[in-house]
């Protein structure tokens, strides 16, 4: 008896022992957005490769993914993310607001922190047979729309906010006409998911509805995926400027002793190699060469900002996603 | 098939006619709603052909996802059993203050969404919960690791042993416990000596049902499991993780495991009711 539970004392010791020293080789964990799965599937494994190259330690990166707000709540509820790379700054705002990443991170990489930007584009079914072209195509009746939950989703707030500016910028284009036309649009939403993902299986897989909001790289991807004779690409008007930024979550990195390695991988993705990995993922890139290299597959688009538009995205999500705010006023799903 | 229309054609009439209509209808919707997405579950894990199927399978993350599957359900189920013997024990020969609420207490699981039963223990053991603070400071990971996984698991797997326990054991009576007492057996000998082995097979019953759900639990853990690749993302998970990577085939090769780990737990349950029928219906005559 005596002998067993020493046993099983010393067989505990060793493995807490050997726990400490795996500990020696960092591991990251990165919580992502949706659709950025291929993304850093590709990145985690350069900057692995580079991090060996440099320091000669082996890093793991883990990934998680789902739609940006969740796992942002995810975080604050204590899912240990080393870095956040989330759809949009206001979910990264939201686990600052709790005191895990410090309050000026948007200014402590360039571009807003943002290493590379989307935008909002519309995917149809091949031929377009609801002859679909711009913003005002998808409020007609008969016309089913598929975009995620804004409430869950980053990709479904850019979404609804590229239509609300839409909406605004027509002429005569007021607040109450841009809500009128919000209004319209989400009653010819039949599904509304938690993630973007989800809405692209919704709409492709499933074969729900007949016009997909998304973001472009993400229909990129699923044309390229899933058939690129069976959807279409229609690029409106007018979109906005979709820019995902990412985060060191202080809290975090300081209690697991990651600082280091956290803050190279995110500077590692302005280098030119991941800039290079962004722009065949269908992220525009801003570094020169790689935006010239992948130049011929994006569509010139006119583009608004959250900044200029809306005021920010803390003024945004106040005024359109808070509880009672714009969104819920739409009565959607009622 | 044949046996069954003769009879119908030498006997004709309504008599007959509306059993078969009803078996008809019972297999057809069996048929529909059972055979056919089980049969397509197959059908599109193996529809890129069998080398992606064991890719799908032997691929790290999934290696991970059963490795971590098995070491869920190997902590649940026997924690789940010894309640379940413990609780059913106490509930079937014991009079005692609050034995309703206890019974009640044991469905409780039953009633509740998993999802709520997942964000349960996010509200308790979440950062921002009850003991959050207590845990991040003794550096202690319950939510969005592997005890998250457990404790969900463990709580909507709760009911099933006891639930099956129950019934039997207060249809079979106290008399031969009684008589062993009264022969001199201790307590840890009648358990061990006459209990046990009148309810083994509907114990074996509610083990199997329990690890079935166990390993197939779905939303309790999506909520606690913070999704975390090849770390917290168990079977169940992993196919919803691999149907949104586009990699269908991949989704339903791992489906076909979860198909397969129910077709064996089927079998089992169906063997256990031909063979130790009489031992598992908890109001069946008890053979003296």
């Amino acid at each position: 008896m005596f002998i067993t539970l020493r046993q099983t004392l010393l067989g505990s010791l060793l493995w807490l022992g050997a726990i400490a020293a795996q500990a020696a080789d960092p591991s990251l964990l990165n919580v992502s957005y949706d659709p950025t799965r291929e993304l850093y599937k590709d990145v985690n494994a350069a900057f692995a490769a580079q991090w060996k190259a440099d320091k000669g330690e082996t890093v793991t990166i883990n990934a998680s993914h789902g739609g940006s707000g969740k796992q942002a709540r995810s975080v604050i509820d204590g899912l240990e993310a080393d870095v956040v790379t989330l759809a949009l700054a206001y979910d990264i705002d939201a686990v600052a607001e709790k005191g895990l990443i410090a309050p000026d991170w948007q200014k402590r990489l360039p571009h807003n922190s943002t290493p590379y930007t989307s935008t909002i584009v519309f995917l149809v079914r091949k031929g377009n047979p609801k002859g679909i072209k711009d913003w005002n195509d998808l409020i007609k009746p008969g016309v089913e729309v598929i975009t995620p939950n804004p409430k869950t989703s980053g990709g479904a707030r850019w979404n609804y906010l590229a239509a609300w500016g839409y909406a605004l910028k027509q002429p005569g284009g007021n607040e109450a006409k841009a809500k009128e036309f919000v209004a319209a649009l989400f009653k010819n939403v039949p599904v509304l998911d938690t993630g973007a993902r989800g809405s692209t299986t919704t709409f492709v897989q499933r074969g729900i509805g007949d016009v997909l909001l998304a973001w472009e790289n993400e229909a990129l991807l699923a044309r390229q995926e899933l058939g690129k004779d069976e959807f279409e690409i229609v690029v409106p008007s007018l979109s906005i400027l979709a820019e995902p930024p990412v985060a060191v979550v202080d809290k975090v990195v300081d209690r697991r002793g990651t600082r280091a390695v956290a803050e190279a991988y995110l500077k590692f993705l302005y280098s030119p190699a991941a800039q290079d990995i962004a722009g065949r993922h269908y992220y525009r890139p801003y570094d020169a060469a790689a935006a010239a290299k992948y130049a011929s597959v994006f569509t010139k688009v006119n583009t608004f900002t959250i900044d200029a538009e809306f005021g920010g995205w803390k003024k945004a999500q106040a005024t359109h996603f808070a509880d009672g705010g714009v969104f819920d006023q739409l009565g959607v799903g009622k | 098939m044949d046996a069954v229309l003769s009879l119908t054609r030498s006997r004709p009439g309504a008599g007959r006619l509306v059993p078969l209509l009803l078996i008809a209808a019972a297999l057809g919707f069996l048929l529909l709603f059972l055979l056919l997405p089980l049969a397509a579950v197959f059908v599109e894990a193996l529809r890129k052909g069998l080398g992606t199927y064991t890719a799908a399978l032997v691929h790290p993350e999934a290696i991970a996802a059963i490795k971590l599957t098995l070491l869920v359900a190997a902590i649940a189920v026997p924690l789940n059993t010894v309640f379940g013997v413990a609780a059913a024990w106490a509930m079937t020969r014991f009079a005692f203050r609050g034995k309703a609420l206890l019974g009640a207490l044991i469905d409780l699981p039953f009633s509740v969404s998993p999802v709520v039963s997942g964000l349960i223990y996010v509200l308790l053991f979440g950062a921002q919960g009850w003991f959050g603070p207590w845990l991040l400071e003794h550096d202690i990971k319950l939510i969005f690791a592997v005890p998250g996984l457990v404790l969900a698991t463990i709580f909507v797997t709760l009911p099933f042993v006891a639930r099956e326990l129950i019934p039997l054991m207060q249809s079979q009576g106290s008399d031969e416990e009684e008589a062993a007492r009264v022969l001199g057996a201790g307590g840890w000998q009648i358990f061990f000596r006459v209990t046990l082995p009148n309810i083994k097979w509907a114990l074996l019953y509610g083990v199997l049902l329990c690890n079935a759900r166990a390993m197939g639990e779905f939303g309790a853990v999506s909520v606690v499991s913070g999704h975390i690749r090849g770390l917290t993302n168990t079977l169940p998970l992993h196919v919803e993780i691999l149907y949104n990577d586009y990699n269908y085939a991949g989704a339903f090769a791992v489906a076909s495991l979860l198909a397969f780990l129910a077709l064996i737990t089927l079998g089992l349950k169906t063997f256990l009711e031909w063979r130790y029928g009489s031992e598992l219906a908890a109001k069946a005559p008890r053979g003296h």
